[in-house]
């Protein structure tokens, strides 16, 4: 991570609060739109999307990927590739069944 | 023998040893619960009896919502015991730090409580698919707090020495076991709308 100045992580502390503060908001947003009348399919995106844009603040922030090294984004992209692979998985399964 | 770049960074990698091998460890992490995330696709995608809409009715959302508020909150104190080690500000680090455990120690009874509950109303992981999965998740997510525990314990108590002799080394120390907890409060941010709430 780069910015390690006594400055640098004085400053960082506000976005720390920031980033907390938008997690407990999203938390709730999460819960509340559960309630909404949405179909099963549209109440997975949104879920999903919002527990991905809590994930982007924790890993961008609290793990300082927004400034990491080289070296680590590229094992992450790898893992990514291969946890959207497996995510897939089920999805082809059951294209294949289908077919037969 | 003297373990090399602990502190300085490898001029290849660009960072101390430990960083890179907590993020090799955290990238076998993904891969562990993205293949039970697989796995509750493939369950739910499989599921006409509706036991998954069923079982997620039976699951306590406010307690699940306050958890999730108890470990962003663990989150941010164990960032903040990485700032006051940067800063010098030690009694700080150790009130974060402390924070952070007994923050984990609340996530552990509320779930304590959780499973208990479902236990007295004869609901198991043999009960449903839904709830094979919900536990082996939530399960494994509670052991890799507990591990995260002991981990913070150690440098609270017994490994805190270093604070003194290597001040460096320990804040990297704390960098390092602060990645592994925003991982784990990463998984518990998916695993609770899947599991509670969809």
């Amino acid at each position: 991570m780069s910015g390690h100045s006594v400055e640098d992580i004085k400053k960082s502390v506000k976005v720390y609060i920031g980033v907390f503060a938008a997690l407990a908001v999203l938390t709730v947003v999460t819960v509340a739109a559960s309630y909404l009348d949405l179909s099963s399919g549209e109440a997975f995106f949104l879920a999903i999307i919002i527990a991905s844009v809590k994930g982007t603040l924790v890993a961008g922030y609290f793990m300082h990927l927004f400034s990491e090294k080289t070296t680590v984004l590229a094992v992450l992209g790898l893992t990514f590739f291969f946890l959207i692979v497996i995510m897939f998985l089920p999805f082809m399964a059951f294209t294949d069944q289908a077919v037969i | 023998m003297e373990i090399p770049y602990n502190v300085e960074e490898r001029q290849d990698t660009g960072m101390f040893n430990a960083k890179l091998g907590i993020w090799l460890f955290l990238a076998s992490e993904v891969m562990l619960f993205g293949g039970l995330f697989s796995a509750y696709v493939f369950l739910r995608m499989g599921d006409v009896t509706g036991t998954f809409i069923s079982g997620a009715s039976e699951l306590n959302i406010p307690l699940a919502t306050f958890n999730t508020l108890v470990l962003i909150s663990s989150s941010v104190t164990m960032i903040m015991s990485w700032v006051s080690l940067k800063l010098g500000e030690q009694k700080k680090f150790k009130t974060y730090l402390g924070t952070t455990l007994l923050l984990a120690g609340v996530f552990l009874v509320v779930k304590y409580f959780e499973y208990t509950a479902k236990f007295h109303h004869g609901i198991f992981p043999e009960t449903s698919t839904f709830f094979a999965i919900y536990f082996t998740l939530t399960g494994l997510h509670m052991l890799h707090i507990i591990g995260g525990m002991v981990v913070i314990f150690y440098f609270l108590v017994p490994g805190s020495k270093m604070m003194n002799t290597e001040s460096e080394r320990f804040t990297n120390r704390i960098e390092i076991v602060g990645l592994y907890w925003h991982f784990v409060d990463l998984v518990w941010i998916f695993l609770f709308p899947v599991l509670y709430l969809l």
